[in-house]
């Protein structure tokens, strides 16, 4: 229904900005590593003098003449940089990951070599960093007591794999639930999100085959394209010319030194990518994918449910139609609040994957809890159930995003990716200011999200906001707030263009709903 | 004064253009007109990529033809078709509506329906809801994880854990995150499919030894020295690991730790163990195949198991000296990239740790009851047990295999039919599936009949007269 409206609000789809920040910056960020770089070998030498004491586990005495497991090397960045500054990763919570959420109090005697909770709990610390776009990492025991049930009647484990004893009746119902959510014939989800690409890509693809595979794609993306055998060639970042070049040339030149034809063309692409915040450039890649009789697979781990007026992904966005793409895949941990992955599509290709996916024969099946609370999840976004909830929340993030990320702009920050995306990496690109950034946020009681090389590039360090439906509109403020002053403290309001509020007039947002 | 320093060098330049010898002006001169030449020539490339003209392109472009993305099923392909279990896959299951007493999930301890479990994970579910929403570095690390790991490393005596929240990607990532490109990696030919696609990512040179065969094993090592001694340099930065089984999910027997351990010391090699099967079951305590064997814990550089199975959770764990677990921290690609594990399942698996360590008199009668199946299914016409007595889960295969792949996949339907007519007389039990294409080693085909502490001695009775029957009705 809503298709049209949006084919013709695609139009005018506002694109994936990537803005670049002034020269100096970037300069400043290479300083910066060098003298952390050149503090590390300092460091090194006083250790290897016995000056300085060395916190790092040590190796058996039995296993000294053994072959080192580590080279050197490898860890000069974990001894020097990153322990200096791990107190803003792996921060332990003690309650649910909704939109505020409390944080156990974690300090260091010895310079982040070793921590120890005191004990205490930081509480109602707002929560920017947890994938909970829809808000569905709730404890409401109403809404919790079919999953409930579930434990009771379930047990929590299945102990075998799909095509043993461990198919139930509840998998098949979650399967045709989502095959229905997305609109295609038939769906088969697997146990952990990660290990749906690494474990379906090599039974889709393998030796003789082509991957064109986008330069950001996520880890398990490229896992399962090596594991598959398959030649790999990377495309740049939604760079439909690069693409389309490497296309033109598989097709005519066929595989390299015995020119045969390619067996299969697996185009990779996600909907969201996670560390951008920019989203596909699906219309294209769709013509693109015909025109050379490609296939596609597109991976929705952070858009499904997240995008689109009634949440079906980045496919509803554009207005197309799911059938035109081959390999629908995505994961339930972040718009669905629980666990797990799925694939998507034609008949035939599912029946496929249940014969010869690694998963449905080596791996346990989901646990039912866990399915229970995706079924759940999927009627309340359908509106089945009788409430609109999941629709209203649907309406509430995009509303969310497009108030966060107008007001970051209007700040001054340097924001990367699409309008729509909730997901919005914020530049810091020096390396002090990302861990005085991370540290300053949590002292007013915010809980960010920072990363740095080598997820990014080295010059592009950010912090990373994912916006949940479940945040209210007081929250936003206090941390848009918090935002711009730590944004003067520590002056990283970089961006140079001028933003003026009037100039978005959206003519997407005319989606009701339809109740 | 700075015009006349300039003057000076020029007159220096100028000079020695004078004195310098003829052959070396010439020379000179002829690389300077080579470089310009070099210069203002157009480029080639060293492929002759494409005389193809645009009409061309476009006409292969047409032309071109894939495959189709998936070949097709046909549709009694025996894969296609699951049976469906209505309610808990427990002691007492219902598969394709007919009850059945269960002897094909792994559920050793019985812990799946324990009602001690349910009432931890609900508690959990109250608090924390059901997913995680993040990976452990960004907000997923909460403090029922830590509790769990500092539970798992107390139990298994040894100094950390770290969780995973799978159990196939447990030691599929925990291999790449220490042995990369140019390692060397000694496996077991009976190593489960996990182990290979870890070793798979790694990219090391994988060398296979015999099952069990600790003679083979060290013909390989000794080759691997004397390769060594030919190129020491490379020989001291190459990582060298032996990965085994505690119990082999394929073939039901242990491996040999001692003389493993005795090996891991002549020739400096590190072990890693994968104790998904030994896990709870071997061991007067559940500790698995150290302490069956009385071997030292630290000895072995990396045990990792699945909770999937004894625990009746799900998720897998590493344990080990901090100096080997800390690294996965950072490297290990399922921990890092992946979202930790549901709180509830990790209270599952506390709980069901608890009940592990108050109650270690399960153990024995576990291991009573697998003595006693493994006699009850002895003499059944046509299939033979594979398996240790104390196995929990036993394969039976057939007994006279002709040898041919071929012949024995043949056979294959007939594994089936016993399945199935077991299953109509109220016995679950399944055939061992395999991807028949992407395992190394295939094993031979078998059905697979797993032990759990549940089961009663009247139910193993009936189930190896079903089992027996069927063999004599199908297999003649």
């Amino acid at each position: 229904k809503g298709a049209n409206k949006n084919g013709a609000a695609a139009q005018g789809r506002p694109r994936n900005r990537f803005e670049q920040a002034p020269l100096y910056v970037a300069v400043l960020t290479y300083v910066g590593f060098g003298i952390v770089t050149l503090f590390g070998y300092f460091r090194d030498f006083l250790r290897a003098l016995r000056l300085e004491k060395c916190h790092i586990a040590q190796e058996r005495q039995e296993l000294k003449e053994f072959v080192p497991l580590y080279q050197d090397f490898e860890n000069f960045y974990t001894r020097n940089l990153y322990m200096r500054v791990r107190d803003n990763w792996n921060r332990p919570i003690c309650s649910l990951p909704g939109p505020v959420f409390d944080l156990m109090e974690r300090v260091s005697d010895d310079y982040n070599w070793t921590f120890r909770l005191t004990g205490r709990t930081l509480k109602n610390v707002i929560n920017m960093g947890s994938y909970n776009y829809l808000g569905f990492a709730e404890n409401n025991a109403l809404f919790l007591t079919t999953v409930a049930e579930a434990v009771r009647g379930y047990g929590v484990g299945t102990c075998s794999t799909r095509q043993e004893m461990g198919n139930l009746r509840i998998h098949e119902e979650l399967e045709q639930l989502v095959a229905e959510f997305l609109g295609v014939e038939s769906a088969m989800t697997f146990g952990m999100g990660f290990a749906t690409n690494s474990m379906n890509i090599p039974a889709l693809v393998g030796k003789g085959c082509l991957i064109l595979s986008d330069e950001l794609n996520h880890t398990s993306l490229i896992l399962g394209a090596r594991l598959s055998g398959a030649t790999i060639r990377i495309f740049k970042h939604n760079n439909m010319q690069s693409l389309e070049r490497l296309l033109r040339d598989a097709v005519c030149s066929g595989q390299p030194r015995t020119h045969r034809p390619w067996r299969k063309i697996l185009i990779m692409v996600e909907g969201i990518y996670s560390m951008e915040g920019s989203l596909v450039c699906l219309p294209e890649i769709v013509a693109l994918k015909k025109k050379y009789k490609a296939y596609l697979y597109l991976d929705e781990a952070h858009s499904i449910g997240a995008l689109g007026p009634t949440g079906r992904g980045v496919i509803e966005l554009f207005g197309m139609d799911a059938k035109d793409i081959d390999i629908l895949m995505g994961t339930f941990t972040k718009s669905f609040g629980a666990a797990g992955g799925y694939i998507a599509g034609k008949k035939e290709l599912v029946d496929y994957l249940r014969s010869h996916s690694h998963s449905a024969v080596y791996a346990s099946a989901m646990s039912p809890p866990v399915t229970e609370q995706i079924i759940r999840v999927i009627k309340g976004i359908m509106g089945r159930g009788g409430t609109n909830e999941g629709l209203r929340r649907v309406h509430r993030l995009m509303e969310n995003t497009r108030y966060f990320r107008r007001r970051l702009r209007e700040m001054g920050f340097i924001i990367y990716g699409n309008e729509d995306s909730p997901v919005v990496p914020l530049l810091l690109y020096l390396p002090a200011k990302v861990v005085a950034f991370s540290r300053a946020m949590l002292e007013k009681n915010i809980g960010v999200v920072v990363v740095g090389f080598p997820a990014t590039p080295i010059t592009e360090a950010r912090a990373r906001f994912c916006v949940s439906a479940a945040h209210t509109r007081d929250m936003l403020d206090k941390v848009l707030d918090a935002l711009d002053e730590v944004g003067d403290a520590l002056s990283i309001k970089f961006s140079r263009q001028k933003f003026s509020p009037r100039s978005e007039l959206y003519d997407g947002t005319d989606f009701e709903l339809d109740s | 004064k700075m015009a006349s320093g300039q003057q000076w060098v020029l007159v220096e330049m100028v000079q020695a253009f004078y004195e310098a010898p003829a052959y070396h002006l010439i020379l000179e001169g002829i690389l300077i007109l080579w470089i310009v030449r070099l210069l203002f020539s157009k480029t080639y490339k060293l492929q002759e990529r494409s005389d193809l003209t645009d009409k061309e392109k476009e006409e292969l472009i047409e032309e071109w033809q894939p495959e189709p993305l998936v070949p097709q099923v046909s549709k009694d392909h025996p894969s296609l078709k699951y049976d469906v279990v209505s309610g808990p896959p427990s002691h007492k299951i219902i598969v394709n509506g007919k009850e059945c007493i269960n002897f094909a999930s792994f559920n050793f301890l019985g812990l799946l329906d324990n009602e001690r479990v349910k009432v931890c994970a609900l508690a959990s579910l109250q608090k924390y809801g059901v997913g995680t929403c993040g990976p452990r570095g960004f907000y997923g690390t909460f403090d029922v994880h830590l509790e769990l790991e500092e539970r798992l490393a107390k139990f298994m005596r040894t100094e950390e854990a770290i969780i995973y929240s799978y159990g196939f990607a447990t030691i599929a990532s925990a291999i790449p995150a220490y042995s990369k490109r140019g390692d060397i990696v000694f496996v077991d030919e009976a190593a489960c499919f996990s182990i290979q696609k870890g070793l798979q990512a790694s990219r090391s040179v994988i060398k296979y030894f015999k099952h069990n065969d600790m003679e083979d094993l060290e013909r390989l090592l000794k080759e691997q020295e004397v390769e060594d001694q030919k190129n020491p340099r490379k020989a001291r930065v190459t990582r060298r690991f032996i990965v085994v089984e505690g119990l082999y999910i394929n073939t039901a027997d242990v491996c040999p730790l001692p003389e493993l351990v005795n090996l891991k010391y002549k020739y400096k090699v590190r072990i890693f163990l994968e104790e998904s099967m030994s896990f709870g079951v071997l061991g007067e305590h559940g500790r698995g195949v150290t302490e069956h064997f009385d071997v030292n814990i630290d000895d072995i550089d990396l045990i990792s198991a699945n909770m999937e199975n004894a625990v009746a959770s799900i998720g897998g764990f590493c344990c080990g000296r901090s100096f080997v677990i800390d690294h996965q921290r950072l490297s290990g690609q399922g921990y890092c990239f992946s979202a930790s594990l549901p709180p509830m399942l990790a209270a599952a698996a506390i709980e069901a740790l608890n009940i592990m360590e108050n109650d270690p008199d399960i153990f024995t009668i576990l291991r009573e009851k697998c003595r006693h199946v493994h006699k009850s299914l002895q003499g059944i016409p046509g299939l033979k047990v594979v398996g240790e007595p104390f196995a929990p889960a036993l394969h039976l295969q057939l007994e006279r295999s002709s040898g041919s792949r071929e012949t024995d996949m043949k056979m294959l339907p007939q594994h089936l039919l016993v399945c199935f007519q077991c299953l109509d007389r109220q016995i679950a039990v399944t055939q061992a599936r395999y991807l028949d294409k992407e395992e190394k080693f295939l094993p031979s085909p078998s059905i697979r009949v797993v032990v759990t502490i549940e089961q009663t001695e009247v139910e193993i009775e009936k189930a190896a007269n079903c089992i027996r029957e069927a063999a004599l009705a199908i297999l003649k």
